[in-house]
């Protein structure tokens, strides 16, 4: 129950003035809230319009919208898709290392260790990962089309940048790991002390107590947080715009220098330089990053929210 | 399948904090050994170092020997993960896994040792420790339904049921009835009076007619001095301990004079 | 009375396996797992030296820790010890791995940024110059300026709708709102930015440019962190000392200021300083709506705007004979916003540290 209901008088004589502007102020606030969503909805949706409506040949590329949105589309999925699963397991490691592995006192400490991560602003990713981490990934992405070319994510012939999808998308999985972690963490720590020391006096390792009470524990922590993680990846913007080598079009391939770009990035990249319709075209691409990453955001919340109920598994 | 445990000259530290000390007993198999004594003595860090569960706060340490048929529980080699196999524990509030049927509850432990095993020698061995828990009963038409769904009172006979379904020799008890109503109280303590049959048994309680009414051993915990170590101050039988105490702190304990 | 029930399908190896185990086996000396990290430290190196690509080569270094470790440990002290063995290697290599672009980031925005670290580079703005030298002092000003409005736009907005959710809702209006706060963090940075721009399109025609714009992209990315960090505190204010406000015969609204948020105004200030530490490195949002110049604009209501980000983006990108002066101006930038993240984030603990009320050990 919300603290209000148990703190509402039962009977309110009269409402005093100051109690009407004050609660009319925070309720006025909440709705705001709701308008200001549906208002980013709708003004990206007008201001897309033209782009639905124009004939094919207008938009850049000269072939429609849907032929311009999709590359950038699949390159988006494409790299946070793969960033999340490079992440996801990461982060609940880490979480695991935090809450259960490393020396108590220690704990907190490292927390926010790796919550600073999540400080670093995006353009420091970017930087980062063309000056540090790009040069550094060509002899290995040489190997991986050498050794393991037989994968069409190998295929190559690999960049000699290093300006690669692979590269993006470690960026990326760096980049939400710290989100994921957090929320793993929280739900980590929850674990009740009676539960894990339950398991401990059966006779359970470490790694089998945590797999007795703090994965099930946690269990919608991890989907929900990877729903988040996969959110943030989705509309990363300016780290992908600058370590990401860009041709367009449409491909599995993650170490050649051929790449499709995101829709953010290429938001960041273009819009800048565009007018007319061209910006139109742009922000009808935003419009379909804002509708995905707003569902994906929802199940999140809903996977998070939902009550741990249970579920029959071991 | 009951075993003895020796006890002699036992110190138990966290840091440098010395939290009970010179703890010296024998705890006799098929039998119920009962710890009193006022809060904070030190009786519930005794029970835990039994089964090394103490271990788990950092810096926990223990001098002295605890043998268990003559094994030493602290010896080199001694794994305490092993030691928590043989020596089961129930705990002061109920506390089955949320997220498990009560079929997967009691198959917990039986799970982490062996890892092939037919279903049906599983089902056997989980109706068995149902069975000597007397839950089965209560229980036999929902296995699959969770734990937590449960009374406290059969929760906490549930909690019995798991730890003894890996058939441990010793089983520790901290407070098991401290949560729970009268009635389930009675049920519990009517189990345990079945249970010495095959098991040693040490209970912590606060509650002195229940260590009167269960054990056949009673020892009384005090602390030395106010922010001293806790101290085993009399053990005997206990019939002999709620009549004709020797120790006058024992027998102030006992009449209702302090704690 | 107990009559234990006997075995019926339960074989005798099994009991041995299940109840037989021995309280003691083989331990792995205390020194095994430094040992096993040498060694694998050593592969790693000559697999390096031999000419594997060092990514490859690391891989291949921790598993052949693993490996190593859990055949060892498999042999002397049985599998389910070794399981428990390689998963604390998993985990802990974890986290190392994690610390590893922290470090690396930090060292090298240190040492590219250091070196323009100068009074020219905090003084000075980049009009006229095409060569060396400028700096970012238009940039850190139009920061501070969107930035402050954002926050200026934010916190009443976001505090207010918290109290709402906590003092008043309750109701499906309350739950709707609290779901789309949590939506509303998951917005990308780029789409707020689009908003902002889509809006003031509307109002002033296309190609319209204004710090103010910026502001209200930030803000859009700023009012749910402040709202959820709020919430959070003042949830965190005991029931009790609302009745005891109430038991004064205190109006509601006068309870909320003179009680509720003066207990909770240190958690409330330290979820502000972390929401301003998350938005002010914002790029993208601003790239596109408050653009760059060279020059000094103190009014965000009036034409483009720099901000330290956008700055650092823009001088990285470009190109030309004076690429390596720019470049340093790049760093140099990146290295004062992450100094005035960290120093925030600082500030942060500091305020929950020093303010937090006295119900909270």
């Amino acid at each position: 129950m919300p603290l209000s209901e148990r703190n509402r008088p039962r009977a309110q004589v009269r409402e005093r003035p100051g109690d009407r502007i004050f609660s009319g102020l925070s309720t006025g606030a909440g709705v705001l809230i709701l308008v200001v969503l549906a208002s980013v909805a709708s003004f990206l949706l007008i201001e897309a319009w033209p782009a639905f409506m124009a004939p094919p040949e207008d938009i850049p590329g000269g072939e429609g919208l849907v032929v311009y949105i999709w590359p950038l589309l699949f390159g988006t999925l494409l790299s946070a898709v793969l960033a999340l699963l490079v992440a996801a397991p990461l982060a609940v490691a880490i979480a695991l290392f935090i809450t259960h592995y490393a020396p108590r006192r220690t704990a907190q400490g490292l927390g926010y260790v790796i919550d600073l991560l999540a400080a670093v602003p995006s353009i420091i990713y970017g930087l980062w990962g063309i000056a540090v981490l790009a040069p550094a990934t060509v002899s290995s992405t040489e190997w991986l089309s050498k050794y393991l070319g037989f994968i069409p994510l190998f295929a190559g012939p690999p960049s000699s940048t290093g300006r690669t999808m692979l590269l993006a998308i470690i960026v990326l999985a760096v980049m939400v790991l710290p989100i994921i972690t957090a929320v793993v963490r929280e739900a980590f720590l929850q674990t009740p002390r009676l539960h894990e020391e339950a398991s401990l006096a059966l006779g359970a390792t470490r790694w089998e107590m945590v797999k007795m009470t703090v994965f099930p524990f946690g269990r919608s922590a991890i989907v929900g947080a990877s729903m988040l993680g996969l959110g943030r990846a989705l509309g990363e913007t300016m780290a992908v715009a600058i370590v990401l080598s860009v041709s367009g079009g449409v491909t599995f391939n993650l170490i050649s220098s051929g790449n499709p770009s995101t829709i953010a990035a290429n938001i960041a990249l273009d819009f800048p330089e565009s007018s007319g319709l061209a910006v139109n075209a742009l922000i009808a691409s935003g419009l379909v990053l804002f509708a995905v990453t707003l569902v994906v955001n929802m199940i999140a919340r809903a996977v998070i929210n939902r009550r741990r109920e249970f579920s029959g598994a071991n | 399948m009951a075993k003895r445990i020796e006890v002699s000259d036992l110190n138990i530290y966290y840091d440098k904090f010395l939290a009970v000390q010179g703890v010296s007993m024998t705890i006799e198999p098929r039998a119920v050994t009962a710890l009193i004594g006022p809060s904070g003595c030190g009786k519930s860090t005794f029970l835990r170092s039994l089964n090394r569960m103490h271990e788990l706060v950092p810096k926990a340490r223990v001098e002295g020997k605890i043998a268990m048929d003559g094994q030493d529980l602290y010896g080199p080699n001694v794994d305490p993960v092993v030691v928590r196999r043989h020596i089961g524990m129930v705990f002061q509030r109920p506390n089955p896994f949320p997220t498990m049927s009560i079929y997967d509850n009691v198959a917990a432990g039986l799970r982490l040792n062996a890892t092939r095993m037919k279903r049906a020698e599983l089902d056997d061995l989980v109706e068995r420790a149902l069975r000597a828990a007397n839950l089965w009963q209560e229980v036999s038409d929902r296995l699959n339904k969770p734990g937590s769904g449960l009374s406290g009172g059969q929760q906490q006979r549930l909690c019995i049921a798991r730890a003894i379904a890996v058939q441990p020799d010793v089983l520790l008890m901290d407070e098991p009835c401290s949560a729970l109503d009268p009635i389930s109280t009675q049920k519990i303590e009517d189990l345990i009076n079945e249970l010495k049959t095959e098991y040693t048994i040490v209970i912590v309680t606060h509650n002195m007619q229940q260590a009167a009414r269960v054990s056949d051993t009673t020892g009384f915990f005090n602390l030395k001095g106010v922010g001293e170590a806790g101290q085993l101050v009399e053990l005997d039988e206990t019939t002999k301990i709620f009549s004709t105490p020797t120790n006058q702190a024992t027998e102030d304990y006992i009449s209702g004079r302090f704690g | 009375m107990h009559t234990p029930i006997p075995s019926t399908s339960v074989d005798t190896e099994l009991e041995v396996q299940l109840f037989g185990q021995p309280l003691t086996h083989g331990t792995l000396p205390r020194w095994a797992p430094f040992a096993t990290l040498a060694a694998a430290i050593v592969v790693g190196i000559v697999l390096d030296d031999i000419g594997l690509a060092i990514g490859v080569a690391a891989v291949a270094a921790v598993a052949f820790y693993a490996a190593t470790i859990y055949l060892w440990s498999r042999t002397v002290e049985g599998h389910r010890k070794a399981k428990d063995r390689v998963l604390t290697t998993v985990v802990t290599s974890a986290f190392l791995l994690a610390l590893l672009p922290l470090v690396s980031m930090v060292i090298t925005v240190v040492q590219n940024g250091i070196q323009r670290l100068d009074t020219e580079f905090l003084s000075f703005s980049m009009r006229s110059i095409v060569g060396e030298g400028g700096g970012a002092y238009h940039a850190i000003l139009g920061t501070l300026i969107i930035t402050g409005l954002a926050a200026l736009i934010s916190v009443p907005i976001g505090m207010l709708c918290a109290i709402y959710l906590v003092e008043y809702g309750g109701g499906k209006l309350a739950k709707a709102i609290t779901f789309f706060v949590d939506v509303m963090t998951g917005i990308p940075s780029i789409v707020a930015g689009l908003f902002a721009y889509a809006l003031f399109a509307l109002l002033f025609g296309p190609g319209v440019r204004m710090g103010i714009m910026g502001a209200i992209a930030l803000s859009v990315l700023m009012i749910p962190i402040v709202v959820r960090s709020t919430e959070e505190m003042l949830k965190l204010v005991p029931n009790e000392l609302r009745e005891a406000a109430y038991a004064l015969a205190v109006p509601k609204w006068r309870m909320i200021t003179k009680v509720v948020l003066p207990t909770a105004l240190a958690g409330i200030a330290t979820g502000v300083t972390l929401a301003i530490a998350r938005i002010i490195g914002e790029t993208a949002p601003l790239l596109i709506t408050v653009g760059i110049t060279t020059g000094v604009n103190m009014n965000p209501f009036d034409g483009r705007m720099s901000a330290l980000p956008v700055f650092s983006y823009y001088e990285y990108i470009r190109t030309g004979i004076h690429t390596a002066a720019s470049q340093d101006r790049a760093w140099t930038a990146a290295l004062i916003l992450i100094i005035i993240v960290m120093l925030l984030n600082l500030a942060a603990r500091l305020i929950s540290r020093l303010f937090a009320p006295k119900t909270r050990a």
